[in-house]
């Protein structure tokens, strides 16, 4: 019995460097796909008489060449990292969970509604408070996601979509009424965050929030939770089989709820970002569809939340670019939602490819060598 | 077998090929600006062509590009977040632009106030009046208009027509700039028949199709014959409330075209005026002034033509209430004159013309009006 089980384990290191052979195909997959959505975009500019090479130019100019290029991407990538996230970990569990704007909303009015009241607090006591009811009540609203569909049966896509159309109606009611800072006449909103409660920039160069570092922190530490902690093993079980993690005794339903709260905390915390970071209040534009756009990264990055920094900085440069689109090749603004579409689908249809390359497996390398 | 795997490296050299030429392609892009131009960027947080408040600043900005030694740079669907923050130095940074219009409300705090401070040589000019000398920097300017007088003007027309005397109003948010024009819309009204009546409904958001055809399919059901709004854009209204037979007086731009039977008149932007005159004022080496207001009088503001189902007699009181407000010192709101709570607004003789500050904070609907800001 020992033997057998240390048998392949010997084999397959054997083979070293080889080991990571099969991990270069959700590399080069992915890279040819993204090609391939280039190639097909291309085709429609052709059609329009536009030149792609402009096009391409573009995009790396506005998002990827001058520091400022570099500034405007990493600054409209900080809150979609962390909106995937609200969307990649209850995935783990099997969940499909798309209202992670409701918890961003609720964040971003915690965070503005209690600033306002510590205006004479200093910056060390007040920012954990306001991060920390900024996250608690995303986890409570995901969270309460994740209890209707273990303890009711409720379709937490369904429930999850909805409930950020309530949030948003909350949010905007709680702006409007309650917590409306009498100054703002034309624009409710709650009243300004001293300067104290203001995040400012990283020491970087350019001009981008200390809530990209977070983002990239959240990721980070989310995939060693999934992929290196028994915490992480168990609710990849139960995303597998849920009927067989219940007959190995895992605790299930603590683990849906603890991990649709935990995406929750992250989306709130987007929403903290939004308002001590960016607007300094919160008011209605704080809720500018950040989460939904992370479903679509969540998912074009398999879930994987190492994999959500790379594909969060691709989109967001593309969307930077959205404005010299505009400008300069005289295209509409929804050119860039075309482009982006494209690539989209051509990774989603790339999944197909997987596993069908010899290449990519050991087989290949073993009987080459 | 052997041949199937040359295959895979090859196609994959292919693609690596690909990818080097994406990246050289990226060189040599030339500058875009003729550097002795004025380079003017207009960013809108709609689309250009909503028929609706954007769409009167595009055709501000259209104005603009028929001038000489102008270069005009446009951005439309900017949201009022950080995206907001990179257009503006995007422009600035990749354009050379030199003055900027970042045309939505929200765009002022803090996206302009965070951006101006940073490029000391740019203008920055801000269509709103939120602009105070002691709290912001001397490179930002607000101007705005006074068209309330034109839904003043609007409901003049509307008492005209209506049968039922009952009007309506499909409104985006209970802030002081919507219920003056509500206000204004049914005392309008009340200048030819003071038994008419205005419902409003709010929708709660600027821009919001549905929630829009929803109202006007509300006003149109209870018995209201003259429809008006003031929403980003009035297209769904116009269109929504012209095919359940109601007139309808446009907001913001023209929508005439959009139900040419039931137009009645629309208060409009002039900010064609406004802004090829600020642009020259920069050409001729002058600077603009940091706060900037006007009304009919002033060009900020126009009426659209009258529609065919204008009766004379709407025609001549229409003209005669234009001249006033022209001549200066009109007011809408005077008294004696009570909210929709009972309330005194203003006693007799007391009037607050287009001009008063106190109309910028109102916080009421007038008596007349059904409906609630609560």
């Amino acid at each position: 019995m020992k033997e057998l089980a240390t048998t392949p384990l010997s084999s397959q290191s054997s083979l070293g460097i080889l080991k990571w052979v099969p991990r270069l195909e959700f590399v080069a997959i992915p890279i040819f796909a993204v090609i391939c959505g280039f190639l097909i975009f291309s085709v429609f500019l052709i059609l329009l008489g536009k030149s792609p090479t402009d096009f391409f130019a573009l995009v790396y100019k506005a998002g990827f060449s001058t520091a400022f290029s570099w500034q405007n991407t990493l600054s409209r990538a900080a809150p979609l990292l962390l909106a995937a996230l609200c969307v990649a970990l209850p995935a783990k569990l099997g969940l499909v969970v798309i209202g992670g704007e409701g918890a961003i909303a609720l964040g971003a009015v915690a965070a503005g509604a209690i600033g306002a009241y510590l205006t004479n607090v200093s910056g060390v006591i007040a920012m954990p408070i306001l991060f920390l009811s900024a996250a608690l009540t995303g986890a409570f609203w995901i969270g309460l996601v994740g209890f209707l569909r273990i303890k009711r049966g409720v379709n937490e896509t369904i429930a999850s979509l909805l409930m950020a159309y309530i949030a948003i109606a909350i949010s905007n009611h709680l702006i409007e009424s309650v917590f409306r800072d009498p100054a703002s006449l034309n624009k409710p909103s709650t009243a300004s965050l001293s300067e104290a409660l203001r995040v400012g920039a990283m020491p970087i160069g350019i001009d981008v929030h200390w809530g990209f570092l977070a983002g990239l922190i959240a990721c980070i530490v989310s995939w060693i939770l999934v992929e290196k902690t028994t915490l992480g093993f168990s609710a990849r079980i139960a995303g597998g089989n849920i009927r067989a993690a219940q007959v190995q005794g895992l605790p299930v339903a603590k683990l849906i709820i603890g991990f649709t709260a935990l995406g929750g905390a992250i989306a709130g915390i987007a929403g903290f970002y939004e308002v001590t970071a960016v607007h300094g209040s919160a008011n209605a534009s704080v809720f500018a569809g950040y989460g939904y756009t992370g479903i679509l990264i969540a998912f074009l990055a398999r879930h994987n939340a190492l994999a959500i920094i790379p594909i969060t900085i691709m989109l967001a440069g593309f969307e930077a670019s959205s404005g010299l689109i505009q400008r300069r090749m005289d295209l509409p603004d929804a050119t860039i939602l075309v482009f982006e579409g494209i690539v989209f689908v051509a990774i989603l249809f790339s999944e197909t490819l997987y596993g069908r390359f010899r290449f990519f497996k050991h087989e290949y390398w073993k009987a080459d060598a | 077998m052997i041949k199937k795997h040359v295959t895979r490296r090859t196609f994959l050299g292919t693609s690596a090929t690909a990818l080097g030429a994406t990246a050289l392609a990226t060189s040599g892009l030339t500058g875009f600006a003729n550097a002795a131009d004025l380079t003017v960027g207009f960013i809108y947080v709609g689309p250009k062509d909503d028929f609706g408040y954007n769409q009167a600043h595009a055709e501000g900005a259209a104005a603009v590009k028929a001038m000489a030694g102008v270069t005009v740079i446009e951005e439309e669907n900017v949201p009022e977040t950080v995206d907001v923050q990179n257009t503006m130095e995007s422009m600035i940074n990749f354009d050379g632009a030199t003055l900027l219009f970042p045309t939505s409300f929200g765009y002022f705090d803090p996206h302009i106030l965070e951006i101006a401070p940073k490029h000391p040589d740019v203008r920055f000019q801000h269509a709103a009046g939120l602009w105070s000398a002691d709290k912001h920097p001397m490179n930002v300017g607000s101007y705005f208009g006074y068209i309330g007088m034109g839904q003043y003007l609007n409901g003049i027309t509307a008492g005209h027509a209506t049968k039922t005397k009952k009007i309506g109003f499909v409104a985006a948010k209970p802030i002081p700039q919507v219920l003056l024009n509500i206000n204004s819309f049914l005392l309008g009204a009340r200048q030819v028949d003071p038994e008419i009546t205005c419902q409003v409904i709010f929708t709660g958001e600027w821009s919001l199709a549905v929630k829009e055809a929803e109202a006007t399919n509300a006003l149109a059901d209870q018995g209201c014959d003259v429809i008006t709004c003031h929403v980003d854009g009035p297209k769904v209204v116009m269109e929504t409330a012209a095919g359940r037979d109601a007139f309808v007086c446009g907001y913001h731009a023209n929508q005439g075209p959009l139900a040419p039977e039931k137009y009645l008149t629309g208060a409009e932007w002039n900010w064609a005026s406004i802004y090829t005159g600020m642009v020259k004022t920069v050409q001729d080496g002058g600077s603009i002034d940091n706060f900037v207001r006007g009304g009919l009088a002033e060009d900020f503001i126009k009426m659209s033509p009258l529609g065919p189902s204008v009766s004379d007699t709407a025609r001549a009181q229409f003209e005669a209430t234009k001249a006033q407000i022209m001549a200066g010192g009109f007011a809408a709101i005077k008294g004696p004159l009570k909210d929709n709570k009972g309330n005194v607004i203003a006693s007799e003789g007391q009037s607050f013309v287009e001009t008063d500050i106190a109309l910028e904070s109102m916080d009421y609907l007038v008596e007349g009006v059904i409906g609630s800001i609560g």
